[in-house]
């Protein structure tokens, strides 16, 4: 785990520095070491995110939460973005979600998400981000790739049809279970989650069976054995508790 | 053991008496390209002849490092009368020690007045073919370590900066980022513990300048490294290069046992303070493990995946310390640098693009090989007159500079000179140097889906745009090759390229789109025949292609 140098722990003697800057014309107060993100959520000003999750370390991959920022030409990912003084952000121009529209269709086309046979129908994020974003159908043409679905395990599966590899399982399993039982093997569009060294889940023996990366899972990708179409609801209250628990509140960086 | 200058200096005068003693020296070179014509038997073949002959003293036979013209290996060089034979077999042996001292073997003669060797300029590789990489001593005796001396003895560490700042040199690795001003920020940097970082992990299509710097005169990697170590306040470095260079590999872990051996690098080097050790990391040959913060990664034993920055490397590098990464070519400048003054560099090449660049030249061309060429060159004498044309008879068609992070430069654009600025503005970048040429039989679409392909399988599949975006677009060009195109696609891949451009984490992703954005730019009929006509202007794609 590595600690981005402008996220220092705060305490008396090491307080971190006050500032303003401004969210879509909306005048903001933050910590130097919390996330423009962050800041933005205090404000009840949402910006759509995939891999983020409070609680575990920031990967800035999804890239659904870029955000503009006047004066910079680059689209700036908004999780591992920090405020400075008087800067401006942009958090929903058309440009930016123009392109945050197009992200999710290529992730729809990526895998093979057929939501009307899901057991996330209804409590998926990646669904739930489509309605938001207005995504109603997909331009690009889908890659229908073959993939396995893994149920070894006594409780719980993994169908990599749903995946969208963003690697909550791979961060909770690690940084919060302590066990590290997912990573992720091959490269490029050929990349998948794996257990232990690409073994059958149910025959990992550094799976705990805590089932944190079910509740962290975004889609129906992992899911707990019995649930039918629609029924698979995650639960996340342990999350918060257990990363204070751990200490590690706001100061990961960097999977 | 530490060494002080007289050290050095009688170093130098052993081996240049040496040398002066043989009446002839015959220097083959064993750099990859000709070792895999053969250069290797050759030399031992010449070695047996001489010894044979009882002519051990008066002539030497000696391996040294790359002669430039690859197309023509082996390529051998009499060193004492400047004469150059290419394509040398072993059978060629003996007429050649017979010719010694009397009229060259005609046969075998490479002209050595021609412009390939008459415009190049030599910094990076002044050393490159003269000098055997495989003895410290050989360095040496070509004022090899004086600017470490130099820098450790007379300089301060912000006077170092202050010439490579003055010299206007920019980074090798692609992007051309000031060196002066990336040396000053990790010196500022505050921290007990800091890392050199030689990036050599060369992933292009077409590159090879590095691998033949490595190969032919590593010491000046090494010792440019060790001068930015006194300057930004380090002491380890580590050398990242690609375990498909099993000799370059060889040659840098020769010379810094070498360097250790004499004392150049260790503890207390020429008996200042300043100590500086260097370590060899090997890399599984990943594209996108030459992107610095996936190669901090891989050198830590983590996947080789970029992290989006800032923070940067200089900041926040290897082992969370601040850290420098330059790539091979640019610490290769800086010896010479120190030696000569930042002046004196500033000097060569054009107002925005200081010094000399070495290019690969490959593709169609008559003299495929290595060169390096004051910056500002115009490209139409790097292909024609250096470079010879076209073979064939062929017709030019366009020029592809920066590997797949760039882009292909048509013919209307052959007099811009070959600088940083220039080339962007075209669309393309300088790159690590990779220059592949193009003829009129090369077809665009074609040449964009290699590249699309290349970046397809070698994204790392971190963040959405590049993992799926290089895939959708590698499926497009697929079917306008294979003739199953709608015009829709067209549109499609405009979008999708924009897309990546703007929204990927690293620079894999961002340029990826680029050798497609330019040959849309610049050969859109070439795009349009196919997708309406079902041709290919260039005769290349016949075949209908199986869309995957
Ligand atoms: C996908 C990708 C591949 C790269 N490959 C290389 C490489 O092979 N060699 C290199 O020196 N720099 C490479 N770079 C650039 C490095 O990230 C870095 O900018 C460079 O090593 C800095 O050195 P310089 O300032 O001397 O140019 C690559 C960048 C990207 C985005």
């Amino acid at each position: 785990m590595k600690q981005h140098p402008q996220k220092k722990v705060r305490t008396d003697l090491n307080p971190s520095r006050l500032l303003t800057f401004k969210i879509d014309e909306r005048d903001v107060s933050a910590h130097e070491d919390e996330s423009i993100l962050t800041v933005a959520r205090q404000n009840g000003i949402s910006i759509p995110t995939l891999c983020h999750l409070d609680g575990l370390s920031e990967r800035g991959a999804c890239r659904l939460c870029i955000i503009e920022v006047k004066g910079v030409a680059k689209l700036l990912p908004s999780c591992v973005t920090f405020p400075r003084q008087d800067m401006e952000v942009i958090t929903n121009s058309e440009r930016v979600v123009t392109y945050r529209k197009k992200i999710l269709e290529l992730l729809f086309t990526e895998r093979n998400h057929v939501c009307s046979v899901c057991v996330s129908n209804g409590h998926c994020e990646l669904q739930n981000l489509a309605v938001e974003l207005g995504v109603t159908h997909v331009r690009y043409p889908y890659l229908y790739p073959r993939h396995a679905v893994d149920a070894s395990h006594s409780r719980f599966s993994i169908d990599h049809n749903r995946c969208v590899l963003c690697l909550r399982c791979v961060r909770v399993c690690d940084e919060i279970e302590g066990a590290h039982t997912w990573d992720i093997m091959g490269r490029g569009i050929t990349s998948q989650v794996i257990t232990d060294l690409n073994q059958p889940w149910g025959t990992s023996e550094t799976c705990t069976g805590c089932g944190k990366c079910v509740q962290v899972c975004p889609t129906g990708a992992l899911s707990e054995k019995g649930k039918s179409v629609a029924e698979m609801i995650k639960r996340r209250q342990f999350l918060p508790y257990l990363q204070m628990m751990r200490g590690r509140q706001d100061d990961s960086w960097q999977k | 053991m530490t060494l002080n200058s007289e050290d050095l200096h009688q170093i130098a005068k052993i081996e240049k008496d040496k040398q002066d003693g043989f009446q002839h020296r015959i220097h083959v070179c064993v750099a990859a390209g000709c070792l895999s014509c053969g250069s290797g038997v050759l030399m031992d073949a010449l070695g047996k002849e001489v010894n044979r002959r009882g002519l051990d003293n008066w002539c030497q036979i000696k391996g040294v490092g790359c002669l430039g013209l690859c197309a023509e290996g082996p390529l051998i060089s009499l060193a004492t009368s400047g004469t150059y034979y290419q394509g040398v077999k072993v059978s060629d042996v003996s007429d050649i020690l017979d010719a010694l001292g009397g009229n060259p073997v005609g046969r075998l003669l490479c002209p050595a007045d021609t412009a390939f060797f008459k415009r190049q300029v030599r910094i990076v590789t002044e050393n490159c073919g003269r000098i055997d990489p495989e003895r410290i001593e050989e360095y040496i005796a070509e004022s090899g370590y004086e600017s470490l001396y130099l820098a450790l003895t007379q300089m301060t560490p912000p006077e170092v900066i202050e010439q490579v700042t003055r010299s206007g040199l920019r980074g090798r690795g692609g992007a051309g980022y000031p060196t002066g001003l990336k040396w000053t920020t990790v010196s500022k940097a505050i921290s007990s513990t800091k890392f050199i970082i030689c990036n050599a992990d060369e992933g292009d299509p077409g590159a090879f300048m590095d691998r033949s710097v490595l190969e032919s005169d590593p010491h000046r990697v090494i010792e440019g490294m060790a001068i930015a170590g006194y300057a930004t306040g380090a002491s380890q470095g580590y050398i990242y290069v690609r375990a498909e260079y099993p000799l370059a590999v060889k040659r840098v872990r020769l010379a810094l046992a070498q360097a250790e051996r004499l004392g150049v690098l260790g503890n207390n080097i020429f008996n200042t303070h300043f100590n500086f050790t260097i370590k060899v990391r090997l890399g599984a040959g990943a594209f996108v493990c030459g992107e610095e913060t996936a190669l901090i990664a891989s050198i830590e034993g983590r996947m080789g995946r970029p992290r989006p920055r800032p923070p940067f490397p200089a900041e926040f590098g290897l082992w969370e310390h601040p850290t420098l990464i330059n790539n091979v070519e640019t610490f290769a400048n800086v010896p010479p640098i120190i030696r000569k003054g930042g002046k004196w560099f500033a000097g060569i090449g054009t107002e925005k693009s200081k010094g000399t660049k070495v290019f690969a030249l490959a593709g169609k061309i008559v003299n495929t090989g290595l060169i390096e060429i004051p910056m500002g060159t115009p490209l139409r004498d790097i292909v024609f007159a250096i470079g010879g044309g076209i073979p064939g008879g062929k017709g030019f068609k366009a020029v592809q500079t920066g590997g797949p992070s760039g882009g292909c430069i048509p013919e209307q654009f052959l007099d811009m000179p070959v600088d940083y600025d220039s080339l962007l503005q075209v669309g393309s970048i300088m790159g690590s140097g990779g220059m592949i040429v193009m003829d009129e039989t090369s077809c665009m679409v074609d040449v964009a889906k290699f590249f699309m392909e290349f970046c397809m399988s070698e994204s790392c599949g971190k963040c959405a745009p590049c993992r799926v975006g290089t895939r959708q677009i590698y499926d497009i060009l697929c079917r306008i090759t294979g003739n199953q195109s709608t015009p829709e696609d067209l549109a499609m891949l405009e979008d999708l390229c924009d897309l990546m451009k703007n929204t990927s984490l690293c620079g894999l992703g961002q340029s990826a789109p680029n050798p497609v954005l330019t040959t849309l730019k610049y050969f859109r009929d070439e795009y349009l025949s196919h997708i309406h006509d079902r041709t290919c202007l260039a005769g290349a794609c016949k075949t209908v292609v199986e869309v995957s």
